[in-house]
Order: C-alpha cells, then structure tokens, then sequence
C-alpha cells in the first residue's frame, strides 16, 4: 500500500491540453488512475464527459490505448476486449471501463449488471458528477435529493441510487467508493482492484465546478467536505465484506460528523432546497450510516445475505 | 476430407464460423436464430471449437462486445434476427464506422406488433444504411460458403467493413439439406487467420472513435463508400476463387438464370430466387422467354449487373419479401434508381409477397410472371404495387 503522494510515479499518461473545465474532478482523478495503473491499460470510454476532453481527431491526450464507445456499452465492450485480449494470451493488461453517472446508473446499468454476472475480468469506474454533465447539466439517477439541474429546475424531488450496494449484492468481489480528494485512498483502491481476478468496481464521486455551480478553486474542499459531513461515505466491500476506510471511519459516531449544511450550503445546485429539506438530507445520512455502522461491525462474508439489516 | 453433412442451414452457420476458426462469439438467443448460438455454445463448451463464448444479457451488448473483441484484434462472430438486429441498430453504425470486420448471420424474421417469428426480409433491409456488407442466401450450401468467403472480403484491407449473412427463418434457418463441408486444412489455406492492420494495443496507443470534426468527419465516410465499392469488386473475384478450391460458386453480386434472351426477368432476394428458378422453367415450357436474376449482395449494391441486365431485356418483374412502408419493396426502389439515368429502361413492375412467412411457391411466382407478361404486351405497368394474395 502507498502511503505518500511522493512514491508516485513522475510518468504522466494524461497528456496536456485536454479540455476539461477549470476544476475538474473527473481530469484529477483519470490522472491519478493513471498514476496507479501505468500504461499498461486499455480504457473502455462511452459517451460521457472523458468522450470530449481529450480533444478532436487527430489529436488525444490519452497516451494508453482508448476504445470510444456507446454511452451504454462501457461494460459490454469490456467484455469483447478482455476475451480478445485472452484469446491473444494478454496477460498483463488491465481493462478499465471509465464511464460517467449517466452511463452507469442510468442507461448502462443493464449492460454493467450483465458484465458483472458474467465475472467479466475488468475494472469498472463510474466517476459520479451527478449529472449528465456533458450535455448540459441533466439530471440523472445519480442527481441527489434537492438538487438544481437543467431539467430539474426547482430541485430533483427523488433520491440518488445506491450504486455501490446494487453493484455489491451482484457477489462481485470487490466494491469501493472514492473521492480525488483522498488521492491516495483512491489509487491504492485502483491498485488492490487490478490485483483481484473478476469484475471490480468503483464508485467515485467526482465534485463538477460547472454542474454543482462552485468556483473552480474548491473542488478538493468539496470533496473533502463530502466526506466530513457523511454524505460521501469512503468504504470497501472486498469478497463481500464491509470495511469503512480512513476518514470516514472515524464518523460513525454522529458528532464527528459535520453538519450536512457545510457541504450543500458552498453549492450553487442547492439553492433551490425548500424549508425541511436540509433537516430531510440529514435524517437520511444519518440513516444511512446507522446502517454502514451495523455493516461495518458484522462478521457475516457474503453482502447479498445482507439484506435484513 | 470433404464431409457431407445434412443439417440446418443454423447449424451450418455454425459449423461455418468453427471452421473460419473464429476466435470471439458473444450471442443473445432469439427465434429463429437460436439454434446457431446453441451449436456453438456446444462445440465451445466441448473443446472442438477454440473460441472465447461471451453469454451477453442483450443483442446490444452482443454488438458492443464483438465491437471491443474485434478492436482487440480478433476474429468475432455473432449472430440475431429481427427485434435482435433492430436493438442493435445503433451499434451497427459503431461496428461500420470503426472498420471492423465482425461476421453476423441474420436469420430474416418479421418484426412486430403482432408477434410472428417467420421469414420476412424487412429486418436487415432496414439496415440498409448501416455501413454493412449484405449477403442474402438461397440454400444452406450458400449460407456456409458465405460466411467464410465473408471473412476474406471483410478482413481485406481495402474493405473493413463487417457483413450479414442473411437466411430466411425456417425456410433455411430449420430446414434440413446436404451442405459440404470442406476439408479444414484447405479452408485455413483460402482464409488464413486473422492478422488486423489496428487493434488496441500498450505497445502502440491509439484513441479510437474519439471526436472528429467537421473538416474531417466527411473523409471517414468517404472511406466508407470507397470500401463498400472496392467490396463490389472483390466480391465477385472471392467467389470464383473459392469456386476454384471448393466447387462452389453462388454467382457473385447477382446469380442469374436463363436470362442470356429473356424478354422478362424475374429480379429476387433470397429464397424466392431457388423457387423462381423452377417457375422460369414451367414457362419456358410454355414459351415465355424468361429468366430470372438473384440479388445475392444487397450493399454494395450491383447497380452495374442490374445495369447490363437491363439492356437486352423488356421488363423487370421485382418480388419483394419485405416492404418499405409509404414507398414499395426496397429491391423495386433500388433498382428503379440504379436505372433512372440509363436511356433505354426496361418496364418494372413491383410485387409484394410472402410477408410474416406467408408461402410463395414457384405456382405463386407464376402467377407474378404471367400479369407481368401480360402488361408486357401491353408495354403498361398498370399497378405500381401489387400485394400478391391479399385478403381484401
């Protein structure tokens, strides 16, 4: 395990002069992927925000071979490289899917749960900005409760999907959150999934300037802020057991934790928030990690047989 | 050793994709194509067949991983039918446009509401603008030569383009007959193994499918027509050498039959052009000059064979096993264009039969042919569309 920043490799496979907007989470974290992996990767890229800023033929800023693909088939495609590469006796490549919320919670979740059944041997990352950023800022099925979006004017009245835990009762054998604020929670993640043989997933929140209407300065603030209020929550599922990582491990208890407020209140998308609605966020988290505390402090291995708590 | 073997003309696709030693199938089971994915599911599961057998949840994702197989640098097959093909629709676009030579059986199967698992063409034609080679077949025979003459043309540097290979459902896809297989040693001469220019690769990292723009978006599809045109020519050439190894040969872009002096050919898809062969010899008999013309490749399109085709004839009599809804059958479209600047055109007449499986016997093409001899004579096409046995 890493443990500094410092033990990174200086080699760089997200060339400059891509075209991600100012503060981008998702460019942080495709940089630190990179870090983690090397270049012996081959990326799965459906439609999403990572189609686009890499910039226009004839130019990349991928310098690791990249498949472009349809906004639903990031875990499809996977599955045709990876049996590719072993029909070619490949075997020190790893496949990433690298795709957006949209494409992930939204219209690839069919194809994602499909790849996972079949114990696809790939790594898929859902870099979550709770949007479809690319086209605009629309809401998808990752958009959080209250939340501004261009189709959601007034607020998104609905809550966000448990992606982790729908991956994690798919018996894969590893599920992991993340957030680029941690850069070295994350990479160590990456780095643990590549070693693990079958479909691996990870869920990283991915704070967007543009959709959450912060300024570009405090996207590592946010993420962080995330984290501290217990909305963002850094865990790991490993062979269907439940462990919360550093620093979310040390707020289970509820003071620990700060308020909800700190983190809804920096971001222009929550303006719209009607009265109750801040008390409402905070009863669910707090809800929730009612339930990350019993997980956590369970000794049962498989996650399906969960279910009950 | 050549082995005979008598079987469907599924279980021959798949006997052919083992033998054109294909190396990714990924496959979603729908009537009536299923029984192909089956046999190889078997001969995978067996060892007979050295394949990796991806068990996709939908024909999208079918095509999405024969999409990222075949970027991998391998040979990939799939195949589907009617709601199959109309799902992947999207990703067809993807698999032509990312010049990837993935081999597809189409079992032709009516789409709905209502529900009807029979022969009707409208499910690949509807593809027409896909970028896909389009092979339709007659017999079983064909269904296993095309496919591994398919892989040879695809994966030609001047083509990469991916193909269907299209049969009818039950009238081939259940139906037994005597195919040659041909000795594997000499398959593996004629079609050596698959060596791609491009796949994606550490040692040599391309993005493919990234963004491109409109000063070069143009180029990419200009390519694409530029192949399917190299396609109209190695097609023919393909055929005859694999008649040259194999014995077989199915008349390249168009098969035609007794058509040197006819008056009136009979232009078919398909089945309808074994049964029209019978129906030209019954009216030979009774003195009627005419013959008929198989449109074995529907993209590329052999709008020059229809061309000189024309020149000697007096009428053109279309059968369609499919319909373009608001315009006619699409092989009457098709040819009415490809003839449109020539100066001397034949008359055409456009028919509509067999639609959801209905039968069309060589006594129903018979029947087309004499109307059609009849306004012949009368050097008048009196009816633009004509449903054959429609309940009124």
């Amino acid at each position: 395990m890493m443990k500094q920043i410092r033990e990174l490799s200086r080699e760089e496979y997200l060339l400059k002069g891509h075209i991600a907007c100012a503060g981008c989470g998702l460019a942080i974290s495709l940089r630190l992927l990179f870090k983690a992996l090397g270049n012996k990767v081959i990326m799965v890229v459906p439609a999403c925000c990572t189609s686009v800023i890499p910039g226009p033929f004839p130019y990349t800023s991928f310098a690791v071979p990249v498949q472009n693909m349809l906004f639903e088939t990031a875990a499809s495609t996977a599955s045709g490289v990876v049996a590719a590469l072993r029909q070619r006796g490949v075997k020190d490549v790893t496949v990433v899917s690298w795709a957006g919320d949209g494409g992930t919670f939204d219209i690839g979740i069919q194809a994602l749960s499909g790849a996972v059944e079949r114990e696809t041997n790939f790594i898929y990352i859902c870099y979550d900005n709770e949007a479809y950023g690319n086209t605009g800022i629309q809401r998808s099925g990752a958009t959080p409760y209250g939340a501004w979006t261009t189709t959601t004017p007034t607020g998104k009245r609905q809550r966000k999907k448990d992606m982790a835990f729908i991956m994690a009762a798919h018996r894969i054998p590893y599920v992991a959150t993340a957030c680029p604020s941690y850069p070295m929670d994350f990479i160590n993640k990456v780095r643990k999934a590549k070693e693990i043989k079958g479909s691996k997933f990870i869920h990283l929140l991915a704070p967007c300037p543009t959709g959450w209407r912060y300024d570009t300065s405090k996207t590592v603030e946010i993420g962080r802020l995330a984290v501290q209020t217990g909305m963002w929550v850094l865990f790991e599922i490993e062979y269907g057991k439940f462990k919360l990582n550093p620093p979310s491990d040390r707020l289970v208890d509820k003071a620990k934790r700060k308020p909800v407020k700190e983190y809804l209140a920096l971001q222009g998308r929550f303006r719209t928030l009607k009265e109750g609605d801040i008390e409402k966020i905070q009863k669910w988290v707090d809800e929730d990690w009612e339930r990350y505390r019993k997980l956590a402090s369970s000794s049962v291995s498989d996650f399906a047989l969960h279910g009950k708590i | 050793m050549v082995q005979t073997v008598i079987d469907t003309a599924n279980h021959i696709a798949a006997y052919a994709a083992k033998a054109a030693r294909v190396q990714v199938v990924a496959a979603y089971p729908i009537t009536p194509q299923t029984s192909i994915v089956e046999r190889i599911a078997e001969m995978v599961e067996s060892g007979e067949m050295k394949a990796e057998y991806i068990r996709v949840e939908s024909e999208h994702s079918a095509m999405a991983a024969c999409i990222g197989a075949a970027a991998g640098g391998v040979r990939t097959f799939t195949a589907t039918s009617s709601h199959g093909l109309a799902l992947m629709h999207e990703a067809l676009h993807w698999a032509s446009g990312s010049r990837l030579p993935i081999i597809m059986p189409v079992v032709n199967r009516a789409l709905g509401p209502g529900w009807n698992i029979w022969a009707d063409l409208t499910d690949s034609l509807s593809q027409r603008d896909t970028g896909w080679i389009q092979f339709y077949c007659a017999d079983n025979q064909e269904v296993f030569d095309t496919i591994i003459q398919a892989y040879k043309l695809c994966e030609n540097e001047r083509v990469l383009l991916p193909a269907m290979i299209c049969s009818e459902a039950f009238i081939l896809s259940h139906t037994y007959m005597p195919v040659e297989i041909p000795d594997q040693e000499r398959i593996d001469e004629f079609l050596p193994s698959y060596k791609p220019k491009w796949f994606l690769d550490v040692n040599n990292p391309f993005s493919h499918g990234n963004i491109v723009p409109p000063e070069w978006y143009m180029e990419f599809r200009y390519m694409i027509h530029e192949a399917m045109e190299n396609a109209k020519q190695l097609i023919p050439e393909i055929d005859k050498e694999y008649g040259k190894y194999f014995g077989f040969e199915h008349g390249g872009l168009v098969e035609k039959y007794r058509c040197e002096d006819a008056d009136l050919i009979l232009l078919t898809m398909g089945t309808l052009g074994s049964e029209a062969k019978t129906a030209v010899d019954n009216l030979r008999k009774e003195g009627l000059k005419i013959g008929t013309a198989r449109v074995r490749v529907f993209r590329p399109f052999p709008k020059e064979e229809i061309r000189k085709l024309a020149e000697n004839t007096q009428m053109f009599t279309i059968i369609n096993r499919a319909i373009s809804f608001g315009m006619e059958g699409f092989l009457t479209e098709e040819t009415k264009a490809a003839l449109y600047n020539q100066k001397d055109r034949p008359l055409i007449a456009g028919f509509i039969a067999g639609l959801g499986g209905r039968d069309v016997s060589f006594k129903t093409i018979e029947k087309i042919a004499k109307k059609s001899a009849e306004w012949m004579q009368k050097g008048e096409v009196e009816k633009e569309i004509v449903w054959v046995d429609l309940k009124e």
